[in-house]
Formats: structure tokens, C-alpha cells, sequence
């Protein structure tokens, strides 16, 4: 006979994790599958000649000091039931954006960016203010609000493009599954996130946040099964009612949670979803790793966010990579109870999956290194050049995200198209994650939390 | 249970559902969300606790009768007495 759960939970990401421990923390009896050999999905680590390195991780956004009132980390740290201090949070020095017109600064808090914001643009400090009024009374979050393209929404306070331009460039790198635009309410989540909030790392990175998650969901009971890929959702009378695994076994349970994202969930139940529904922006990150850390380069901000046009884009690129715009995130640059002794240096540009992905081998190799060149070049007239420093130089590109990930199209922030409340059209299967439209480590928890809520834990109580 | 068992106990989850509160000055007669930080999502694990702890299902519906102390031992003292008859009789 197969064996029963209350919950399967496809994927031990972020949003996976999370909701696997708020349904075992109220006894639900819930399996949590992951194909890979390590947890974390988007963002999660590897070996490297001895140094732990971390995929995708360049900042934990919604950086809130202990205690914060209503602040979304404050939130699930108490729903997760992990305490403030174990997550050991270094804040960012400052990030910086910058375009060839203009530079902008900022630090968690909200401090620096009205500052640097009214210095760079003095006709549009009266109108950064109302747009930080109009960020406060919206409600992104329940009412999904504002319903208008985020674009939209920012051209109604601001005036000048290349503001515009530059607040939008880490917004849409840190979180838009859509071309040159954003949904609105996502903007307004991001903007508090990113720039209201601010950025932080765990110490020693996002290892020390998925041990916590993991060690949790142990704690309680779940059952955590590493290599176990899911074949096949089953689902019968548009119910879904258990998976089939890549070993042949089914398991039934009385409910399905996804976060292998919208599509990819829709093929596991055998539907073939629109082709617009497949992301289409991936990247490329070049990560360095240095023989002294990069203050002593010189370089004192955390993330840099640069264009060298004051039109930047945020599209597919028509060849394997963009370099014309990316981030620099100094990993090092984060506060930390031991001062480092190597740098950390990564560098994220726009790339093209399906013409990565249709590479040969030797082709896709000489790609890999002359690409993450051309990214170090367009990079280096923003920060130090790591080159001369290097002890360690590796390449992720949109085919790794894919064989890792099993993101469709290497999208990392998933499907153009959310589904907020995680409705798949199936009953019994939920989407958490990035396809349910929060995005980033902290609004993938979230996701993976509130989804539970509703459709595993509050369920009984509306019958 | 009596009143001041009642209580407890309700305070004993809320200073697990939200272990940065300070519980010592809690009114009962005012209500919780007003006193201290208590979100919708606190509240689900309220009730999730109560159930866990002490065997009480509360509907959505009646979600609002807890919301002073006072509120919740009025509100609970029919059902934990039921509930400790259950637990008694197994």
C-alpha cells in the first residue's frame, strides 16, 4: 500500500521549507522532496577547494533590527518560531547605483536615499516624498495594490526618466520575472525590501539560514527525502491526490504543495501550459574569489548596481549575455563578527537560456570564460578588477540555474504571470515560491508560510 | 480549568507564538492586538495551539471571542471543560 501524508511538498526551497515547517509544527503529517543532494533550491551553496560558496545569495532584503513591529522578517521569524540572533545578520556598508549621469546611495534604514536622491535630482525631491507616502498607505501585500505596471506607477510621482531608470534597476534585478516592468505591487514590496528595509547576510551565508530551516522542520517530526525528484503529480477529477517519484513508488497525500513554479508544476500534471507562461529573463554571475578582501582594494560598498547606458535594459539579450548593465555584490563588504580575510566578489549580468542551452560542450566552455570576462571588463569600471587577486574564479550561467534549479528557461524569478494565494487550478495542489509573486529569500519564506496557513491549516477549521 | 488556569494557558501560548512580548502588564479586559504586537498570522497560531495543547477546536467564525483574556475565558471554559472530559474518559 502506498504510504500516506497530509502533506507532500514538492522542492526544499525557501518556500518549501517554510511551509513544511508550519504544517509539521501543528502535526500535520508532511514530506518534503527534494531532487537535488542539497536544500535550498535557488538559494543554496557548494564546495569549492574548500570554501563554501553560495548560489544566488547576494543580500537578504527586509533587513528589520530584533523586535521590528509588523516587519515581514519580524513576521515569519515568529511564525518559523526561529529566533532573531540565530539568524547572526551582517548589514550592508551602503550599496550604490550608477549610471553614467548620475550616482545614488543608500543604507538600510531608508537613510541615504532621500539624501542622495534630493542631490542628484532637486526638481524631483517633492515627488520622491509623495511616492514614499503614496509606498506607505498601499497595501502590496493583501490587496495586491497598486494594480497598475510599476513603471506606471513610479512615472505618476517622478518625472525625470533617469530616476526612474535608476530606482527601477535594483527592483527589476532583484525580482522581476517581466520585461523592462514590474507589477506594481511587487514594486511597492521591493521598494520597502530593498530600500526601506535595507540588505544583510547571514553570517557565513544562507548556510547558517537553511540550517535553521532544516533543522526545524527535523525537530518537528518532518521527514526530509534528499535525490527524490518527482515524476508525475497525480491527479484525478481535477483533484490532485499524490505524486509519482522518479523511482517508480507513489505516494499518496491529502494535499500538494509545488514550488518547482508554475509551469514546471503544470507539466508534472500533465498540462501543457501557454508559452508566455515561461520566464524569460536568466543571468549569468561570475564569482571571484579574492586573496585579501575588498575594502583593502578600496571598494567600500556592498552592492553596486551600474549601467553604463542611462537607458538600461532589462530584457532577454538577443546574444548569450548583456554586460552593459549588472550588479556587483561584494560579499565581504557585509558586516561580520570574524574580519575577512579573501573577498568576495560577484558579478550578475542578463543572459540568454536558449542560446546558452544550444551550445555543444567545448563551445559552451569557451563561452562560459569568455563571457564572465566580458562581465569583469564592463564591471571593473565600477569596482576593483578581481582578476590580478584571484584564487578562485567560477561561472554559474543560465544552464546551471536550469540543471539546478529546474527553473524553465533558467527564470529565476519564474513565470511572467503570478498566482497569488498559490491557486494552480487543480485542487488539493497549491504553488509556493516565486511563482506565487513574492519574491526573494525573505518573500519566498513568506510564501511558503501563508499558503500553509490557508490551505493546510486553516481549511479545517472553515468546514 | 479555572479562570486563572485559563489564562495561563492562553498566556503560555502567546509568549510562544511571540516570544519578544512582554506578557506581565497584559489587561484582560482590553484587547490583546492593542496591548501587543498580534498579527492575523499570530492569531491563526493561537488557535493552532489551543487545538495542539488542549484539544479546542475554535472556527474561524470565533475567531473574534478571543480577543481580550476575558474574551477568551469566557469563550473557553464551557470548551476546555468539555475537552478535559474527553481526555479524562480515554
Amino acid at each position: 500500500m502506498a504510504a500516506r501524508y497530509d502533506a507532500v511538498v514538492i522542492g526544499a526551497g525557501m518556500s518549501g521549507l517554510a511551509a513544511s515547517i508550519r504544517l509539521a509544527q501543528f502535526d500535520r503529517r508532511v514530506l518534503l522532496l527534494e531532487r537535488h543532494s542539497l536544500w535550498g533550491g535557488l538559494n543554496s551553496f557548494y564546495k569549492r577547494a574548500g570554501r563554501r560558496i553560495d548560489t544566488g545569495l547576494h543580500a537578504l532584503t527586509n533587513y528589520a533590527p530584533k523586535g521590528s513591529r509588523g516587519a515581514p522578517l519580524t513576521k515569519l521569524l515568529r511564525q518559523l518560531r526561529i529566533a532573531w540572533e540565530d539568524l547572526e545578520l551582517g548589514e550592508q556598508t551602503f550599496s550604490e547605483i550608477v549610471f553614467p549621469s548620475a550616482r545614488l546611495e543608500f543604507r538600510n534604514g531608508f537613510r541615504g536615499l532621500p539624501e542622495s536622491v534630493a542631490a542628484a535630482f532637486p526638481a524631483e525631491a517633492d515627488g520622491f516624498a509623495r511616492l514614499v507616502r503614496a509606498i506607505g498607505d498601499l497595501d502590496p501585500y493583501h490587496a495586491g495594490e497598486p494594480r497598475e505596471s510599476g513603471r506606471t506607477f513610479l512615472g505618476r510621482f517622478l518625472r525625470d526618466p533617469l530616476l526612474v531608470e535608476m530606482l527601477l534597476h535594483p527592483i527589476l534585478h532583484y525580482g522581476s520575472a517581466r520585461e523592462e516592468d514590474i507589477d506594481g505591487y511587487q514594486l511597492v514590496i521591493l521598494f520597502r525590501s530593498i530600500f526601506q528595509e535595507g540588505l544583510a547576510r547571514p553570517e557565513g551565508g544562507i548556510r547558517r539560514l537553511l540550517d535553521l530551516l532544516v533543522g526545524r522542520f527535523r525537530e518537528l517530526g518532518g521527514e526530509l527525502r534528499m535525490r527524490t525528484g518527482v515524476r508525475e503529480l497525480l491527479v484525478d477529477g481535477g483533484a490532485a491526490h499524490g505524486v509519482l517519484l522518479d523511482d517508480g513508488s507513489e505516494i499518496e497525500a491529502e494535499r500538494v504543495f509545488s514550488s518547482a513554479g508554475f509551469v514546471e508544476t503544470m507539466r508534472l500534471a500533465g498540462r501543457e501550459p501557454g508559452a508566455g507562461d515561461v520566464g524569460t529573463l536568466s543571468f549569468l554571475e561570475s564569482i571571484s574569489i579574492l586573496d585579501r578582501p575588498l575594502a583593502s582594494l578600496g571598494h567600500a560598498a556592498t552592492m553596486t548596481f551600474f549601467s553604463t547606458r542611462d537607458r538600461f535594459e532589462y530584457r532577454r539579450p538577443e546574444d548569450l549575455v548583456d554586460v552593459r548593465s549588472g550588479v556587483i555584490c561584494a560579499s565581504d563588504n557585509y558586516a561580520s563578527s570574524s574580519p575577512p580575510s579573501e573577498g568576495i566578489l560577484r558579478v550578475t549580468v542578463l543572459a540568454n537560456h536558449d542560446r546558452w542551452c544550444a551550445l555543444g560542450e567545448d563551445d559552451y566552455r569557451a563561452a562560459k570564460v569568455r563571457c564572465a570576462g566580458a562581465a569583469l571588463d564592463a564591471a571593473s569600471r565600477f569596482a576593483p578588477d578581481p582578476r590580478p587577486h584571484t584564487v578562485l574564479h567560477d561561472v554559474a550561467t543560465p544552464r546551471t540555474i536550469r540543471r539546478y534549479t529546474g527553473k524553465l528557461g533558467g527564470a529565476v524569478y519564474g513565470s511572467p504571470t503570478k498566482r497569488r494565494g498559490g491557486e494552480s487550478g487543480i485542487e488539493r495542489l497549491h504553488l509556493v515560491g516565486t511563482d506565487e509573486g513574492l519574491l526573494g529569500v525573505v518573500g519566498a519564506l513568506l510564501s511558503g508560510i501563508t499558503v500553509a496557513n490557508r490551505e493546510g491549516l486553516m481549511v479545517g477549521d472553515r468546514s | 480549568m479555572n479562570r486563572e488556569e485559563i489564562e495561563n494557558a492562553v498566556k503560555d501560548i502567546i509568549q510562544t507564538v511571540a516570544p519578544d512580548e512582554d506578557l506581565s502588564n497584559l489587561r484582560p479586559d482590553l484587547k490583546l492586538r492593542e496591548q501587543i504586537e498580534l498579527d492575523s498570522m499570530d492569531f491563526l497560531d493561537i488557535v493552532m495551539e489551543l487545538r495542539k495543547r488542549h484539544g479546542v477546536h475554535v472556527p474561524e467564525a470565533d475567531y473574534k471571542e478571543l480577543a481580550t483574556l476575558d474574551g477568551c475565558v469566557a469563550y473557553l471554559t464551557p470548551l476546555l471543560a468539555k475537552a478535559g472530559a474527553k481526555v479524562a474518559a480515554r
